[in-house]
């Protein structure tokens, strides 16, 4: 998903350390620079025509209408639809608790791991953490389908004794951004941590260790020096689970299958853009829909690789 | 071993230091649970009849005779056509991943370590579409299928898949960094044409990248649900779309459902875990290999 996102498979990024490749080489060889096109060119005709045709079609579906261009008026109507407010209220909810909780535990469950001093009980963890990334998409919200459904559930206690005593209780629409938070957790949080890891081994130990000596505490020396550390890779997974949680659809599309609607068929806003081309036949309005999105995830990326120090351009 | 030899040095711990380690390990233990239960529980499930799945213990161990018997009600259901998913999601996800690697491996080399015009514009473009979320695509990707007539084609699913811009941002990282420019033109000194230098030079050290960019476009194509839920139907669609069509014929989560065949919970459960063994697969086998990999460059120095 989203996590997983996913596509991109959620959360998986190399650093941004590496030295500048291009700088020697100062003039362009010409024999060179023909067989640079020719490995480019496979790619760049695939990024042609799935990303940047793509995007201008529906940049144009978004402004005309029956092929005669109407402006900004798609965009007025799918925006003044009944179901695009609610929508865009239960995709925030769901971003900010998603945002908060990835925020809070992953950092807290990486600098634990990392302080494991007994190195198979580490590598175990992080990869039992890990594991759960295998499972995305459908597969994933399936299996939530069970783990919530008090009948079946491996935690049907715990829903019990929340007071739930079916899975139409437990997902009703009140409790959907929390759910969907727990889905998406419990799939890409393995991976943020991991990544997370990584970066702790960043610091060199006789920072730490120079720490410990003046009598700092775990929780001093993960609060002063640890998460200091952390902070651009806690802003690059925030920025990026942003735009992943945006376009939350296969949760809200399976779960509204599994309970005959209970759950809303309208509930966010791919899904409503899904809508408008299938059910409505509308292709301008599905496509204003996609691209407020689209332009939303091209903002977060594009201002983050220019402001964020993460990828270093060479 | 220092680790070890100071931590038997300390070997009184205050009271405080008690409590901090009994969080620590509260913590741990409770989130492991987390990630961990739902997953033991799948492949418990499908051992079981319906009847031991609502009653027993969430944690109980069915026989494989169930095993057997939810797996043939399984690949029985609409005349095997759960195995034509599994296949249709396996030609897909190879398919992608042949002309995936095929094209971002040189796209990749050549963004390092060969300089032509207009290579920092396509650097950059990579990056800004990489950090984009894939599902952002999918609807104007759908669109533009929809008016070049290939809806339903299995090009319309295998050729969005193909394009990874990750893979290629991967492996130019790869080779900017592991890769030195002298080496390559000691080879063109040594009369060696650019392609010899890619084939024969650059391609034996990229193993561990190709293994990197195939995982993770394999991964992410065999659990796409979104793109192929739109641009393929029938007999066409893979597996994750298929175990939602299926969830319609289970009168546990579908009381009204039309159908005369049903699906049993066990069976669902069954057929989840089939949707995701692969990955799940190579997950177990390539855990080292991959935490390396995710945290290469952020380990070595």
């Amino acid at each position: 998903m989203t996590v997983t996102s996913p596509p991109a498979p959620a959360g998986v990024v190399p650093t941004g350390r590496r030295r500048p490749a291009g700088r020697r080489a100062t003039r362009v060889n010409a024999g060179q620079s023909r067989y640079g096109y020719l490995f480019v060119s496979g790619y760049t005709l695939l990024l042609i025509a799935f990303g940047l045709l793509p995007t201008l079609y529906a940049v144009y579906l978004a402004f005309t209408r029956n092929g005669a261009f109407v402006g900004v008026d798609n965009f007025v109507r799918v925006f003044n639809d009944y179901r695009f407010l609610p929508a865009v209220a239960h995709v925030a909810l769901y971003v900010l608790f998603w945002l908060v909780s990835l925020i809070v535990f992953v950092v807290i469950l990486a600098i634990v791991v990392h302080g494991i001093r007994v190195r198979w009980l580490g590598n175990s963890a992080r990869f039992l953490f890990y594991i759960p990334g295998a499972i995305a998409g459908a597969s994933s919200v399936l299996l939530w389908l069970f783990v919530l459904d008090p009948t079946v559930s491996p935690v049907s206690g715990l829903l019990h004794a929340m007071g739930y005593e079916s899975l139409v209780n437990v997902v009703a629409v009140g409790n959907l951004p929390v759910v969907f938070t727990v889905i998406a957790f419990w799939a890409g949080a393995g991976g943020w941590i991991v990544i997370m890891y990584g970066a702790l081994n960043n610091i060199s130990t006789d920072v730490m260790e120079a720490a410990r000596i003046d009598g700092a505490s775990h929780v001093q020396t993960a609060w002063h020096i640890q998460l200091p550390m952390l902070a651009k890779w806690i802003s690059y997974m925030g920025i990026m689970s942003l735009a992943a949680g945006t376009q939350l659809f296969v949760e809200p599309k399976i779960l509204a299958q599994a309970t005959k609607n209970v759950v809303p068929e309208d509930y966010s806003l791919n899904q409503l853009a899904y809508l408008y081309a299938f059910r409505q036949n509308d292709f301008s309005g599905s496509a204003a829909i996609s691209i407020t999105l689209l332009v939303v995830a091209l903002g977060l990326s594009t201002v983050f690789i220019f402001r964020g120090k993460l990828f270093e351009r060479d | 071993m220092t680790d070890h030899t100071t931590r038997r040095r300390r070997t009184t711990l205050t009271p405080a230091q008690w409590i901090g380690r009994a969080v620590v390990a509260l913590v741990l233990a409770v989130f492991t649970a987390f990630f961990i239960l739902p997953i033991v529980w799948l492949i418990l499930a499908p051992t079981k009849t319906n009847n031991e799945l609502l009653l027993n213990g969430p944690f109980s161990v069915g026989s494989l005779d169930q095993l057997a018997a939810n797996w043939n009600e399984l690949f029985a259901f609409g005349d095997g056509v759960f195995a034509t998913w599994l296949g249709n999601s396996a030609f897909y996800s190879f398919a992608a991943l042949a002309i995936t690697l095929l094209v971002s491996i040189p796209a990749g080399y050549a963004l390092a370590l060969i300089e032509f015009k207009g290579r920092r514009l396509l650097l950059i473009t990579t990056l800004i579409v990489m950090l984009i979320p894939n599902t952002a695509l999918v609807l104007p990707i759908f669109l533009e299928l929809s008016a070049a007539k290939l809806i339903g084609s299995p090009l319309a699913v295998i050729l969005p898949f193909s394009f990874f811009p990750f893979g290629v941002y991967l492996t130019y990282i790869y080779f900017s960094t592991a890769v030195s420019r002298d080496l390559l033109n000691a080879a063109r000194i040594d009369g060696a044409g650019e392609l010899r230098v890619f084939g024969q030079v650059a391609m034996p050290l990229a193993t561990p990248v190709i293994a990197l960019v195939g995982f993770f476009s394999f991964v992410g194509n065999w659990n796409n649900y979104f793109l192929p839920f739109l641009v393929v139907g029938g007999q066409k669609i893979p597996v994750q779309v298929g175990l939602s069509n299926l969830l319609a014929n289970v009168p546990a989560f579908n009381p009204t459902t039309a159908t005369s065949i049903v699906i049993q919970l066990p069976t669902l459960a069954l057929a989840t875990l089939l949707s995701v063994a692969p990955i799940l697969i190579i997950f177990l086998f390539a855990q080292r290999f991959l935490v390396e990999g995710m945290t290469a460059g952020g380990t070595k120095e």
